[in-house]
């Protein structure tokens, strides 16, 4: 029988940093809660707003699949390994830290904030030669459909990572119903909503509310008002 | 007040640095650093540990090499692997390591 988790908006933690206020769906930095570390590989689901001309200085990761997702405005990106790009609402950017990689992120743009999600899973192997990747997400004529942005697979739609995970995003008509299929067995979907109202497996879940399926090959979404979310496959051991 | 003494091992130099410099901002641990499985080995007996995190550039059989080292010394410290290579997931990577009753 399917297992489930729901994690409401208001219950995720908050970082007020005044240039960075970011809503923690799982335990990071100085918000520990010992019931939100992960979700299977998902570690982290940080949804951040960027104060206008600010931004994370340079800093060091390694090992792990990075994930950003801009939601509204742009962020500067620049890498020690020489990259430097730009990324705006619509386009996905991928890290995989590996051996260690530094990297700072700002808002070029002064007068408005940049809102996006930074999501880490880890990686099924240690210590890769450091990678970055940016591509635009096409979801013209997409309406009402799952539209896959990740994937382990090179050659398939989206960026790929070192894991087995598929991540699709969704932006459903009000009453839409959908059936997702899950990729591989052993792994969970998580649900996030972005913007309206759904309902995964009879829950009903708002704006940034968070919801984990397990042990079970295929989830019914249905959107109960206009909704846009995303959806995160993930091996639940790793 | 005793620190609480925390062994990190990786090879990439600033990154260990790094986490070596969020560890001791706390107050409450210390940090040592062994750039490799064979420094780690000499360190590990100087203080009384009771983490380890595993950082990059340490592979599975090294890690397995000083799990069979430490198994009779210290059979209840716990050696975890390190992700992230930074303050993000650091801090409870330790609060969840201090709780467990780790075995090798």
């Amino acid at each position: 029988m399917a297992q489930t988790v729901v994690h409401k908006a208001n219950t995720r933690g908050v970082a007020d940093h005044g240039w960075l206020k970011s809503y923690q769906s799982f335990s990071f930095a100085g918000y520990y809660n010992p019931e939100r570390i992960n979700f299977g590989a998902l570690r982290v689901l940080n949804d951040d707003i960027v104060t206008g001309g600010k931004g994370f200085g340079e800093h060091p990761h390694d090992n792990m699949e990075i994930i950003s997702i801009p939601l509204e405005g742009e962020l500067q990106h620049k890498d020690s390994m020489g990259n430097t790009a730009t990324i705006k609402a619509g386009e996905i950017q991928v890290m995989s830290a590996g051996t260690g990689i530094y990297h700072s992120e700002y808002n070029p743009d002064a007068t408005k904030p940049a809102k996006f999600l930074q999501i880490w899973l880890f990686p099924n192997k240690r210590n890769v030669t450091p990678r970055y990747d940016q591509i635009e997400v096409n979801t013209a004529n997409k309406q009402n459909e799952f539209v896959q942005i990740l994937s382990p697979n090179k050659d398939d739609a989206g960026v790929w990572i070192y894991q087995d995970a598929w991540f699709n995003l969704a932006n459903f008509d009000a009453n839409t119903t959908k059936t997702y299929s899950f990729h591989k067995e052993g792994n969970g979907l998580y649900v996030f909503v972005l913007k309206g109202k759904v309902e995964v497996n009879g829950e009903a879940l708002d704006t940034r509310d968070g919801f984990g399926i397990w042990d079970t090959n295929s989830v019914e979404i249905k959107a109960i008002a206009d909704a846009e979310f995303l959806l995160m496959e993930v091996p639940m051991e790793f | 007040m005793q620190l609480i003494q925390i062994l990190i091992i990786g090879t990439n130099k600033p990154i260990m640095e790094t986490i070596a410099r969020l560890i001791d901002r706390d107050g409450i641990w210390q940090a040592t650093i062994a750039f490799s499985i064979d420094d780690a080995f000499d360190v590990c007996l100087l203080k009384d540990f009771k983490i380890v995190l595993i950082g990059a550039g340490i592979d599975e059989d090294e890690e397995l090499k000083l799990k069979a080292h430490l198994v009779k010394s210290k059979p209840n410290l716990p050696i975890v692997k390190h992700y992230g290579g930074g303050s993000g997931l650091l801090f409870a990577e330790i609060h969840q390591a201090l709780n467990s009753n780790t075995k090798h």
